[in-house]
């Protein structure tokens, strides 16, 4: 009734191209965007932003970037965490080493240092498929995670090869207090996932989507599989190594090379397949539930221990939060394999015809 | 569809819950809040350090307080990633106007170090953090008390060159010692004063890290058998410990040429092993018996009101985390004599009465910690205060003092304290405290 298309015409190729066909979808969209820039930061604390909301918004956006790899391009990939790795030490060493140079191009470098790291582990990516480059992509991580514990250089000769960053401000502006760096967060997923959703519409997403459903036939009719291959590593590369820059800059401040571990690389694929492979908005759906459920478990079991008048332990709290949430991920994959973003459409599908379904 | 239902209800009882936890009520109580892990790879070492914390706050309440004012806690574990633990921290932060953070892990220490100042909560990282943190002239909310690792390094190595010249600062020229160190900030920390010792004593000095959790450390333990060092210092915390001891036997490594930290040397690292493990030294920062662990078991756990099991009280890690709160507990007392008796303390002041403690023989006395610990005095300028520890050894059964205490040696730190602290100030642009400052 709310919900439908019904005597919406498309009369220019313009309005039939647009993202969102359905004068509905837009509206939601746009209005949540205005919600999350302008009523959020003046409804939530600091805790929500700082644990909650900031990682939300950055592994979002990781999570964005391996989707680009995984769900279009169907090339399987563990080394995401190292991709982060490269992009926050490269724009930690710009940061550093450059005076006075300003941190949204540090961000954007690191991710042009990403960009390089992820088109050269993407070669094999030519030649071996499926699981078989996921292990060639896992060579990335461990090479990463040597480099910057080893290497001293990367991390300006720390004694203890932590490194961290602090008062940095964009257009004189300080990005210190949680409201700006959710802005600052916010500014660059909203950027970048326009350009994400417009570049998997365009001629070289169409490429990748045909890579990946497969790769021979896809060859036949014309699509250079090396050079779909590496763009999808570059592009995607690119946007985890950003996000592994605002990551470091903006969410721990301080971090080590422990914080781009394989278990990030495992956690950015686990929220891409239970988001919803090939899916921008999978993205988000599988970060929130990576990152949000668990905390969630954590703080409510031990009130809704309370309420029964049960005292929860702390040990028991965190190993009931494991128990739940691997439940819950394999209910979700049992109910929905293809991930919360086709549970999202499905519930658009009935509600164009509700309320009336027959 | 009654699983929905189920499910429908639950969530409703849980968004109620977390409603009704905003209407908290705080009335005259200091909040502290604890990050232990309880689970995850360290949760062996981690749960007794918990235990000690929790049953020395217990027992202060269970006495009245501090000066009347009664101690809340709450825990959120950490599981000793430093992700999680900011998590906590910022969960924890908001529940009172400044609290003492402790988050046993020199990771989250460093993450937290960039967040405590902004917020105003003393971090005390007693016998762990950064090591030029003892400098209160640059790290104002930091307080690595009783001892950073550069101090514990400092001590083995005096132990070691006693034992080979007779002298604490003899040259070693010739001698191989390896450090085996997990790989992370915590096993990275010693490195900077080993490497200074090595230029001015003349031995070499070989790295060997192990990734985490340190289960797997075969490789390792093989060139150790090839270079045959004559001292493997050890700096592993959790499964680490046991896996470096078990290798050593396993490679026939003499465990009396190994010396471990504070955090290597427990009864968690050596009771699976037993007898191999003889022979094996490790530091110790905190006594084994006094006073007040009788009154632990009288108070507490007679009554069945204490943390984890009974046995455990006394054990090495559960002491150090009884001393870990005593000190927290201690910079509210200061604090308190100079902003109000029976008030409760904000951050800002709390950090006043860390950067003023005074604890003397006499207090220590008071508290029944004679045997415990030293006494322990610092200021603006030092926010370590005593930086001692006593080496024990292991006799296939239980623990056994090997030395004395001993003090480290400054003559080496101090120096490296400040330029790794200006170092740190010039990269933050912070400038140094001033006299002024230190009176606030």
């Amino acid at each position: 009734m709310i919900y439908r298309e019904n005597g919406q015409f498309k009369t220019t190729y313009t309005s039939d191209q647009q993202i969102f066909g359905i004068t509905q979808d837009r509206w939601f969209v746009l209005a949540l965007m205005a919600f999350a820039a302008f009523v959020v930061p003046f409804i939530v604390d600091e805790y929500m932003f700082k644990a909650i909301l900031i990682p939300f918004l950055i592994l979002s956006l990781a999570a964005l970037g391996v989707n680009i790899l995984v769900g279009y391009c169907g090339q399987i990939s563990l080394g995401s965490g190292a991709f982060m790795a490269v992009g926050a030490y490269a724009a930690y060493n710009f940061f550093v080493r450059i005076d006075g140079m300003p941190v949204i191009l540090c961000l954007l470098l690191g991710g042009v240092f990403s960009t390089v790291v992820g088109v050269v582990f993407g070669i094999p990516s030519l030649r071996v498929r499926g699981l078989y480059l996921a292990i060639a992509t896992l060579a990335a991580q461990f090479f990463c995670d040597w480099a910057f514990s080893r290497v001293k250089w990367f991390t300006n000769n720390s004694s203890s090869g932590s490194v961290s960053v602090s008062n940095f401000d964009v257009f004189g502006i300080p990005i210190d207090s949680p409201a700006a760096k959710y802005w600052f967060c916010l500014a660059f997923l909203v950027v970048f996932a326009v350009l994400a959703k417009n570049l998997v519409r365009s001629a070289i997403g169409r490429e990748w989507m045909a890579i990946r459903d497969m790769d021979v036939a896809a060859a036949v009719i014309g699509i250079r599989p090396m050079y779909a291959k590496l763009s999808a590593f570059a592009v995607s590369s690119f946007i985890i190594g950003v996000a592994g820059g605002l990551w470091g800059f903006v969410h721990l401040g301080s971090w080590e090379p422990a914080a781009f571990s394989v278990d990030r690389s495992f956690q950015l694929l686990f929220m891409v397949i239970l988001g919803g492979m090939g899916s921008i908005m999978g993205s988000f759906m599988g970060a929130a539930f990576i990152i949000i459920l668990p905390i969630i478990i954590n703080i409510v079991l031990p009130e809704l221990g309370a309420l029964v008048g049960w005292q929860v332990s702390t040990a028991a709290v965190s190993h009931a939060e494991n128990m739940i949430f691997g439940a819950l991920i394999v209910w979700f994959l049992i109910v929905e394999p293809h991930g919360l973003a086709k549970l999202w459409s499905i519930a658009k599908q009935k509600l164009r015809l509700w309320p009336f379904p027959h | 569809m009654k699983l929905r239902q189920l499910f429908i209800a639950a969530s409703a009882a849980a968004t109620l819950a977390v409603a009704s936890t905003s209407a908290f009520a705080q009335a005259k109580e200091q909040f502290f809040p604890v990050l232990p892990y309880r689970t995850g790879a360290y949760a062996p070492n981690g749960i007794p350090w918990a235990n000690g914390y929790a049953d020395y706050l217990k027992l202060v309440n269970a006495k009245g307080g501090i000066n009347g004012v009664k101690i809340s806690t709450e825990e959120c574990d950490t599981a000793y990633a430093t992700d999680r633990g900011v998590e906590c921290y910022e969960r924890l932060k908001g529940k009172a106007t400044g609290a003492v953070f402790q988050p046993l892990s020199t990771g989250i220490t460093f993450a937290l170090t960039e967040k405590a100042p902004a917020d105003k909560n003393p971090l005390i990282t007693a016998g762990y953090g950064r090591s030029e943190s003892s400098d209160g002239g640059v790290f104002k909310w930091n307080f690595p008390l009783m001892g950073t690792y550069w101090a514990g390094a400092d001590i083995i190595m005096q132990v070691i060159s006693k034992k080979e010249t007779g002298n604490a600062l003899g040259s070693l020229k010739g001698k191989k010692i390896a450090l085996v160190y997990h790989d992370s900030p915590y096993g990275k920390e010693p490195i900077a004063l080993l490497q200074e010792r090595a230029k001015t004593q003349g031995f070499d000095l070989s790295l060997l890290p192990v990734t985490h959790p340190g289960v797997e450390q075969t490789a390792t333990w093989l060139q150790i058998r090839q270079n045959k060092p004559d001292y493997v210092l050890l700096w592993g915390w959790g499964v680490m410990n046991a896996a470096a001891l078990k290798q050593a036997v396993a490679t026939g490594y003499p465990r009396d040429k190994m010396y471990g930290i504070w955090w290597s040397a427990a009864e968690p690292d050596v009771k699976d092993i037993g007898e191999g493990a003889k022979g094996y030294n490790g530091l110790v920062a905190t006594g084994y018996t006094g006073k007040i662990l009788d009154d632990i078991k009288k108070t507490l756990h007679a009554k069945k009101a204490g943390t984890g099991p009974a046995e455990e009280v006394g054990t090495v890690l559960y002491n150090r985390g009884m001393t870990s709160a005593m000190l927290a507990v201690e910079g509210v007392v200061r604090a308190q004599e100079r902003y109000g008796k029976g008030k409760v303390m904000t951050g800002d002041q709390i950090r006043w009465g860390l950067e003023n403690l005074n604890i003397t023989a006499a207090r220590i006395e008071t508290l029944g910690l004679t045997g415990i610990m030293r006494p322990l005095s610092t200021s603006c300028q030092d926010h370590e205060g005593s930086r001692s520890a006593r080496m024990h050894t292991w006799d296939g059964k239980k623990w056994n003092y090997s030395s004395d205490w001993i003090e480290a040696d400054m003559s080496i730190i101090k120096p490296l304290t400040k330029q790794f602290a200006d170092k740190y100030a010039a990269e933050k642009k912070l400038a140094r405290r001033t006299p002024a400052d230190c009176q606030s």
